[in-house]
């Protein structure tokens, strides 16, 4: 029996109340936003707590949105119940300026190697992460690749310059 | 409707039991001595007996496994012994797409090399990036080893990979002995700052 919405905010609701920011359910998955200084108690109660279960952290990454002002950066959990075959989104928005959020290697080993990638690709400062340095990306790399304001291209290439190429 | 068959409709005549030899190079020749230029001989005996390492990282490795099979059979070559250690192997066959952090280790086994050896760049991904023109993709391996022969196709049909090979086998044919110790090769190494 999948764990219905209205429980699951329910309780979180009367555990949280004001932190957290917004709700959705309009998607199949329940998604819900959260200010980005509970966002490991959250994830913790939702592990912890019987009638919720969600112990399995089945993704982790991070996504830009510019124009948000001051709240540019998110990072999307995705956790799972896995006995009542239910899943969770939980997302958290943080400041570019300030990218702090913390760390869920406690809770999930899983989230060791997705938070080292979130780093390396939106560098999101993942406070108490045991080695948060580049896992994908080469370690000479001095930028943040997927924030947007960098070209996908590579920009060592100086043959592709016309307007075949849309550069 | 019938295949057309177009291979081996003229077969060569093979006087000494069907082995082929290949053609003498220029020299002096008689009754029970023949003289000729050692880098010649020493040519001859490198082409014909290359050792490939294979640095296959994606669809172009397909297609060298293909090059490698019965069908196409790149033994007749004389390359039929694929080495899997770069101290053993002439010929460092790239094959696929090359990301950034796989750059160091590419370098890595081109050092490993003994000389004399050449570097051939299968596919458009080890030529120029082919369609990864994007952050993490080496835009060509010749920005981190220099390349003899570079075969386009993203991927290339095996013939086109036999075609560098014997393309492989002209450099090493016509190369002179001084070559590797000449200070337009010693340049090119710097360049990639390789002593």
């Amino acid at each position: 029996m999948p764990i219905s919405a209205d429980h699951i905010k329910e309780k979180l609701n009367a555990q949280f109340g004001d932190g957290i920011i917004s709700w959705d359910d309009a998607s199949d998955i329940l998604a819900l936003e959260v200010n980005p200084s509970i966002n490991l108690k959250v994830l913790t109660f939702l592990h912890d707590e019987p009638t919720l279960g969600f112990q399995f952290l089945t993704d982790l990454t991070g996504v830009h949105y510019p124009d948000q002002s001051n709240k540019e950066l998110g990072v999307v959990y995705h956790v799972h119940n896995l006995k009542e075959n239910t899943r969770l989104r939980l997302k958290i928005f943080v400041p570019i300026e300030k990218p702090d959020a913390f760390t869920a290697t406690g809770l999930f080993s899983g989230a060791n190697w997705m938070e080292r990638e979130t780093f390396d690709f939106f560098g999101i400062n993942f406070i108490g992460h045991p080695n948060l340095k580049r896992v994908l990306n080469v370690d000479e790399m001095d930028y943040h690749p997927l924030r947007k304001e960098y070209p996908l291209e590579d920009q060592t290439r100086i043959d592709k310059d016309d307007e075949m190429f849309g550069r | 409707m019938a295949r057309p068959v177009r291979f081996n409709v003229n077969p060569k005549d093979f006087t000494d039991r069907g082995i082929n030899q290949v053609e003498l190079p220029d020299g002096h020749m008689g009754e029970g001595f023949f003289a000729t230029s050692f880098d010649k001989v020493v040519g001859l005996a490198r082409k014909n007996s290359i050792w490939p390492l294979p640095f296959a990282t994606s669809c172009c490795g397909i297609e060298f496994m293909a090059t490698m099979g019965s069908h196409y059979d790149l033994a007749r070559f004389g390359s039929e012994r694929v080495g899997f250690s770069p101290r053993q192997c002439d010929l460092l066959m790239v094959m696929g797409t090359i990301a950034k952090k796989m750059g160091p280790v590419v370098r890595q086994v081109y050092l490993q090399m003994a000389e004399p050896r050449w570097v051939m760049a299968v596919g458009a991904c080890a030529s120029s990036g082919g369609i990864f023109d994007t952050y993490s993709v080496l835009q060509g391996i010749d920005q981190v080893v220099p390349v003899d022969v570079y075969v386009p196709g993203c991927p290339p049909r095996p013939e086109a990979i036999i075609d560098g090979v014997l393309k492989i086998q002209d450099l090493i044919h016509n190369e002179s002995l001084r070559r590797r110790h000449s200070n337009q090769y010693k340049n090119l190494l710097e360049t990639y700052g390789i002593q």
